[in-house]
């Protein structure tokens, strides 16, 4: 299985020794420490220091806007939360996690909107909706629990499919209208209307969903799940029941995604199948893996993250901020030594200025361009970065084939950088190579903020695959085949 | 019964099927080799389609092409199985080697991720407009071709016969040829390949860029039988071409050659009929779920497909 360094090719220490010897190989690195601390922390405390800035968070925020974004992103969280069960702890490849998010969404519009005639409390709905999701994946199961990880995949992305014809076409769901008069979350006749006792209610969701994942996890089935997914062969030829472990654990995830439907749709007011598409399951894939699949505070933080990120990205004026800092700190995390990381960064902001100098003297007409972007960074780099003009339309759309060129002149060039061995000759391409990602971003990428947040998500994923598969908290998984 | 219906029904079929083989083909065959799921497959396909539409606007656009319509359409399906062809290469180089012995579950989300780029970088430079392949202006094959009751573009024939004639060259390729025995072998056991002196990472290369320079062609079909092309249709063709290689039986080339047909027939008999065996209560559109259905039963009663070897698991 994946290991970041390969095993010594010398005599002296053999494969097995190598295998054993992983985890003293990483006591000193920081991640390493920052793993053990959160391993040895009593879950009781985990889960408080978990909570307490979620209880503190609208005490001290009051703007309408950020209270919306906590609440977005505890939903998210759930979601994530949800398919780290199929996806990190039994290793299945859920590719229609989503659509019970929408099964859950329509289904508490079922139960609680006027339209449909019925006006349950929150009390009973919430967890009729859990149990009817829940059941649903089961039922999904059924037919494919003998499958393999790719036939499942392709047989729940089509159930994702058939969900949205489903929702788009039938009579109940009102098409691609909606249905947008979802009344509040009201328990035993006390509605929860404010952004406040929403974000309360998001909370309490998440400390329960959480805390019973956390003790299935720690259970005999969670043993038996993980056990699965290491090895699903010797799972059952150890007597373990795969079939039903593998349907309880669909069920658990469509239960949770159901719930954070219910709850989002509660919150809203109002669904819609345009709130359920592939741009959302592959968001809250990005959750799980870059958090770490398997690992529930690792997920937790990850969609946090990822939802913090989309959220900066989609507004000109942080945009900027956070790609310059990201690229930055990246650098910085990924270079040792320190000298070449300075060294590095000093050659791309010299390149800029000598670039756009010798440009401005000779082709006047590629540095004539404005920026979109509102940030104060991006005033300073558009007399660093190349600007020219007429390169996009007014709408952000690439004018012409120079524009589309130079993005996929990047996409080869940092390509072509992973496959240049020598440390030296990388170093010095690096230069070029982040000073043109420099222009790229600010001429193409930054005018469509709604799409590139989707691109960087994509490569994101392909990049943490290939580097570091186990995520941000995950635990890395050494074996050698 | 209305027998115009039914053959123009039928008609439609032949065409989406073929199409639908063709994406078929280049599933099974990397499934076949590497036992991976190429998720990004539907994507490829889109790129071919924009390649497809960019020689397109680039020989002067269908209205007033600047060479002959059959070079055209040739150019067109040549440049986009090149491009497709490595981009499918470089997918495998730097989305799918550096996994090639991680968990199962890691190339399947790089996949993901493929997939997701590629749409969106097309979304990015190209927008999320509808493009038009304005086949209908190509004169030389935008005629009818009247046979009686049934009416048949003469472009629906060039589809589906250069979809037939990229088949059997694939058929040739893999059972005349050194690099198909090659292929062969690798699909059967790689490691063995290997000791037997195949250079089997290069059969590997050589599948992709064939499995993807097919998707890419089959873009361009797409584009000139439905005339419509857009950054998210390879989810759709993704997906069917999956389905068929499926009911064929995965891995085998005839299987995905008569899934895709068969797939492609049952969508277009269940747009045409599914409103009056429901007594309207179901529209065209839930023609996915008849595809569904097919392929859950397919997965229950003979997961193998039509022409699978039931695979028995070694320890």
């Amino acid at each position: 299985m994946s290991t970041s360094t390969p095993p010594p090719e010398k005599s002296g220490i053999g494969v097995d020794q190598w295998v054993a010897e992983a985890d003293d190989r990483r006591a000193g690195t920081i991640m390493r420490r920052v793993e053990d601390l959160i391993e040895r922390t009593p879950p009781v405390v985990k889960m408080a220091v978990l909570l307490l800035p979620l209880v503190l968070y609208p005490l001290f925020v009051d703007s309408g806007y950020l209270m919306q974004v906590g609440i977005d992103t505890l939903v998210f969280v759930l979601l994530a939360l949800g398919l780290n069960v199929a996806v990190g702890w039994v290793g299945l490849l859920d590719l229609g996690y989503i659509a019970f998010f929408g099964i859950g969404a329509y289904f508490y519009a079922a139960l609680a909107a006027e339209y449909a005639g019925r006006d349950w409390g929150a009390q009973w709905a919430l967890p009729v909706v859990v149990a009817g999701t829940a059941v649903m994946g089961f039922l999904l199961g059924l037919p494919s629990r003998r499958l393999v990880g790719d036939y499942l995949a392709i047989v729940t992305l089509f159930f994702l499919q058939l969900f949205l014809v489903v929702v788009l076409n039938a009579r109940f769901t009102r098409g691609p209208n909606g249905i947008s008069d979802i009344e509040p979350l009201s328990f035993f006749g006390r509605e929860v209307t404010s952004l406040d006792g929403s974000f309360y209610v998001l909370v309490v969701a998440f400390a329960v969903v959480f805390g019973v994942l956390y003790l299935v996890n720690q259970s005999r089935t969670g043993r038996a799940w993980r056990a699965l997914r290491e090895d699903e062969l010797a799972a059952e030829l150890m007597t373990m029941p795969v079939d039903r472990l593998k349907l309880l654990a669909f069920s658990f995830g469509a239960g949770v995604a159901g719930l954070a439907g219910a709850l989002f749709a509660a919150q809203q007011g109002a669904i819609f199948p345009s709130s359920v598409a592939i741009p959302l399951l592959i968001t809250v894939y990005a959750m799980v893996v870059l958090g770490g699949p398997g690992s529930l505070v690792g997920v937790v933080i990850g969609a946090v993250l990822i939802n913090a990120s989309m959220e900066a990205l989609q507004s000109p004026g942080e945009a900027s901020p956070l790609f310059f800092a990201a690229l930055v700190l990246g650098l910085a995390f990924a270079m040792r030594p320190w000298w070449r990381f300075i060294s590095v960064l000093a050659g791309t902001i010299v390149l800029g200025f000598v670039v756009h100098a010798l440009a401005e003297q000779f082709w006047p007409s590629l540095t004539s361009g404005t920026s979109t972007g509102e940030a104060r960074i991006d005033d300073a780099v558009s007399n660093w970065v190349l600007l020219p003009e007429n390169l996009i339309t007014g709408d952000g759309l690439p004018a012409g084939a120079a524009a589309r060129l130079m993005y996929i002149g990047l996409v080869a060039a940092v390509l072509g950088l992973t496959l240049v061995r020598n440390r030296a000759v990388r170093t010095v391409l690096l230069v070029p190579i982040l000073y043109f990602a420099c222009c790229v971003w600010e001429n193409i990428l930054l005018p469509q903020p709604s799409v590139t947040r989707f691109v960087l998500i994509g490569a994101m994923l392909v990049a943490l695959m290939a580097a570091r598969p186990q995520g941000l908290f995950g635990k890395q998984r050494v074996e050698i085949i | 019964m209305d027998w115009d219906k039914l053959v123009q029904l039928l008609v439609n079929g032949v065409t989406l099927g073929s199409v639908y083989a063709l994406v078929a083909l280049g599933f099974s065959m990397v499934y076949g080799i590497l036992k991976l799921l190429n998720l990004a497959h539907g994507d490829v396909l889109m790129v071919g389609a924009f390649i497809g539409w960019g020689v397109l606007n680039w020989l002067g656009g269908a209205e007033n092409p600047s060479v002959a319509v059959w070079l055209l359409i040739t150019l067109m399906v040549l440049g986009a199985m090149i491009g497709s062809g490595f981009l499918g290469v470089a997918i495998e180089r730097f989305a799918y080697r550096p996994l090639r012995t991680a968990p199962r579950i890691a190339p399947l989300i790089s996949a993901l991720g493929v997939s997701f780029f590629l749409q969106n970088s097309v979304l990015l430079l190209f927008g999320g407009d509808f493009r038009s392949y304005d086949t209908d202006l190509l004169v030389d094959v935008a005629r009818g071709i009247d046979w009686g009751p049934l009416t048949v573009w003469v472009i629906r024939i060039v589809v589906v016969a250069s979809a037939l004639a990229m088949m059997a060259a694939l058929w040739i390729l893999v059972t005349r040829t050194r690099v198909g025995r090659a292929m062969r072998a690798t699909s059967f056991d790689r490691e063995a390949a290997a000791m037997m002196g195949v250079d089997v990472d290069r059969v590997i290369v050589t599948t992709f860029f064939i499995g993807s320079a097919l998707a890419g062609a089959a873009g361009v079909l797409i584009g000139l039988a439905f005339f419509q092309i857009n950054h998210f249709m390879g989810f759709n063709y993704g997906l069917k071409g999956f389905t068929a290689a499926v009911v064929g039986g995965i891995g085998s080339i005839p299987g995905a050659m008569l899934g895709g047909l068969l797939i492609g027939l049952i969508e277009s008999l269940s747009v045409g009929y599914i409103e009056d065996f429901t007594g309207g209560r179901l529209n065209s559109a839930f023609r996915d779920l008849v595809v569904f259905t097919i392929l859950i039963v397919f997965m229950l009663v003979r997961p193998q497909g039509i022409f699978g070897k039931r695979e028995v698991k070694k320890v």
